[in-house]
């Protein structure tokens, strides 16, 4: 099981031929990943070879899509055609499109994401600005370094890449059913309910581990979503207490605006649900395996 | 990037939206010229990207141009929320009928963008959104659709503003959406929007926001950054391509990822509670990669802020293996050597994740001067405070 991504699904890259995506393709490969053929325009016909391995690219996802049965993309294209690239694969109708670029315009995230909602919605979209998917021993479609854990009951939900590392890290004992990094622009395809959604019904996850950063009031909404929907135990960090107003820490998104967005705000939100909420990330590990211990 | 509101006005200009002449006065000799040739009255208004401007003194009615320069002189170099006021904008003084609220702005949640829009306007949105909901209208705007006449229209009417103006005011907002697209603007606000005794719409305060990730298209956006204002350290770090946040306290940071770094300045303020409340002095996000160069530029702008008492480099290494790191490490060392900037104030280092235990072992045999390594996070946030309050 876990979500949204399995030993089944059939990955293709877009911006193969570019040095994160050619990087990132022999990475996803050595995790396992079942990468069928990467996408660019120029040098559609042409194969590129992985250690061994020689990968189709085709002109277009749909192409790609028709040729190989894929359906998850992952796009590593330069922000500038990363609008077009979204659409492209919005318009193949492929069921999952992981958005890793970093810096796409917020107006071109807004117009990508209004496309999928007015197309119907048959593609999820993951990103921009994110790590990827990765369910351990099964699939990684990202950027998210394969190495650090195996399976296992843990579910992760995540706006930040790194943090998704360290609290993998520190749980690596137990183990991740999924890991979600959903990104931290101000506009993303999956946001954090969606996940905790996904990993409700999810078999394979028993514990769901919610690390969140100051700006919006994503956590807020995830807050009030598990009240009502969430019967599995949830963890809870919040990144950016110390984050002062009115500068951007990093992430598009990471920024506090007068009372909107602090780090407080979430954790009593969260807190208030009955998510237990770590100070730090080795607290909040220290929690979930508490937690995780006490399910039997 | 907040604009000012000259800045705003002027975009607004361009985009054919109504806006008051105005010139801009770094001096209060250069508002009094301004004064003479604009004509009295003029009000004179601080230029500072933050709200309540007026409250703080920092706008003022002027009838003649001795007046002007006298109140000029008031306004500028004062403190208004921790924004020094460096110019001010002079315009006619205008007779206004009528205030209103407009803006366009990012609806996160919903993932598109808003109108909102009120004839409740002149006062503080956020007080209107808070005591009378009701008065303030917010229409979704798709962001593919945008906004048409007709969908103007649309806004107009659920704010109800007045029969006669409605026309303009639908205008107004078309014009406002081909500025906030054309511009790639993630706020515009107009507040007040007003009508004037003549029956004429005009925006007579502006609020613009551009999306630094559009700047690519967009090379004219460069001009608007006020170089002036800037953070000397945090333009330096620009100037390397590093993003960096000056912030006030004496540890400084280093780290791989926003949200690590983020959490790392949470970890040593926290154990600043230990040790004499030390804080950190900034966000530094080495990204992903942390090549020498980029570590060795890290380090140099962090040493250059005499505030910093001690540094802690906090990576994971993900994409990254920590052994990487630490001969990045290495390297800046004798990269700042090489410059004539040797590190004298401690340096504590967490490296975990990938390869971390050869990341440890290479810098436990360069030995390098005031380097310390500790092996979690928190203990290492520790260390740092703690050498940084020795240091204090």
């Amino acid at each position: 099981m876990a979500i949204f991504l399995n030993e089944n699904s059939k990955v293709i890259v877009q911006g193969i031929t570019g040095s994160e995506g050619s990087k990132h393709t022999r990475r996803m490969l050595a995790a396992g990943t079942q990468i069928v053929g990467g996408v660019n325009p120029r040098k559609a016909g042409q194969k590129v070879e992985f250690d061994g391995q020689a990968l189709p690219v085709f002109a277009t996802v749909a192409e790609a899509m028709e040729a190989t049965g894929a359906d998850v993309t992952v796009i590593f294209v330069p922000p500038k055609f990363a609008k077009s690239a979204v659409f492209e694969a919005i318009d193949a109708g492929i069921g999952l499109a992981v958005v890793i670029t970093e810096g796409i315009p917020v107006h071109d995230t807004a117009a990508f994401w209004a496309h999928a909602v007015a197309t119907g919605g048959k593609t999820r979209i993951v990103g921009p600005n994110c790590p990827g998917v990765i369910s351990p021993g099964k699939s990684n479609a990202g950027i998210i370094p394969a190495d650090i854990t195996g399976p296992g009951r843990i579910g992760l939900v995540s706006k930040s890449g790194t943090l998704t590392y360290q609290m993998m890290y520190e749980l690596r004992d137990i183990g991740f059913s999924t890991a979600v990094g959903i990104g931290g622009d101000p506009v993303i395809g999956t946001t954090h309910i969606d996940a905790l959604a996904a990993f409700q019904e999810d078999p394979e996850t028993d514990l769901i581990v919610l690390i969140g950063e100051i700006g919006g009031d994503a956590e807020e909404r995830a807050a009030a979503y598990i009240k009502e929907n969430i019967t599995k135990p949830v963890v809870g960090y919040v990144a950016g207490f110390t984050a002062p107003e009115g500068k951007t820490m990093g992430h598009a998104g990471a920024i506090v605006s007068g009372s909107a967005g602090t780090a407080a705000a979430k954790q009593e939100a969260l807190e208030a649900v009955g998510v237990r909420v770590g100070k730090t990330p080795s607290e909040t590990a220290q929690l979930a395996r508490e937690v995780f211990q006490n399910l039997g | 990037m907040d604009l000012y509101e000259y800045q705003a006005k002027d975009i607004f200009a361009n985009y054919g939206v109504p806006v008051l002449p105005g010139a801009v006065a770094a001096t209060a000799d250069e508002a009094r010229a301004a004064a003479e040739e604009l004509g009295v009255p003029v009000v004179v208004k601080a230029q500072v990207k933050t709200g309540g401007r007026g409250k703080a003194g920092g706008v003022k009615l002027a009838d003649n141009p001795d007046e002007t320069q006298e109140k000029a002189e008031g306004i500028l170099g004062l403190d208004i929320k921790g924004h020094v006021v460096r110019r001010v904008l002079v315009t006619p003084a205008s007779d206004i009928a009528e205030e209103y609220y407009f803006s366009f702005l990012l609806d996160r949640a919903n993932r598109t963008f808003l109108a909102m829009a009120s004839v409740e306007g002149g006062m503080d949105i956020e007080e209107v959104a808070a005591t009378k909901p009701e008065a303030l209208a917010k229409v979704p705007v798709d962001a593919i659709n945008g906004v048409d006449l007709a969908k103007a229209q649309e806004i107009v009417k659920a704010a109800n503003f007045p029969a006669e103006v409605a026309d303009q005011v639908a205008e107004v907002i078309v014009k406002l959406w081909d500025g906030f697209v054309g511009e790639d603007a993630t706020l515009v606000e107009v507040n007040p929007l007003v009508r004037d005794p003549q029956g004429k719409i005009i925006a007579l305060d502006g609020k613009v926001t551009l999306d630094d990730n559009a700047a690519f298209r967009h090379e004219a956006h460069a001009d608007l950054v006020d170089k002036g204002a800037e953070d000397p350290l945090e333009a330096a770090a620009k100037a390397k391509d590093l993003n960096y946040v000056k912030l006030d306290g004496q540890v400084g940071i280093i780290g791989n990822g926003a949200g690590l770094v983020m959490s790392t300045l949470d970890v040593v303020a926290y154990a600043g509670e230990r040790h004499g409340g030390a804080k950190p002095a900034n966000f530094l996000d080495i990204g992903g990669g942390a090549s020498a160069e980029v570590m060795a530029n890290g380090l140099e702008i962090i040493l250059s802020d005499a505030d910093v008492k001690s540094v802690f480099v906090n990576v994971f290494g993900g994409i990254t293996a920590c052994d990487a790191v630490a001969n990045g490490i290495v390297s800046a060392f004798q990269l700042l050597e090489s410059r004539g900037e040797a590190v004298t104030r401690p340096i504590v280092v967490r490296l975990d994740g990938n390869n971390a235990e050869e990341g440890r072992r290479i810098l436990t045999e360069a030995a390098l001067p005031g380097l310390v390594q500790v092996k979690t996070m928190d203990e290492a946030a520790d260390k740092a405070a703690e050498l940084a309050a020795q240091g204090a």
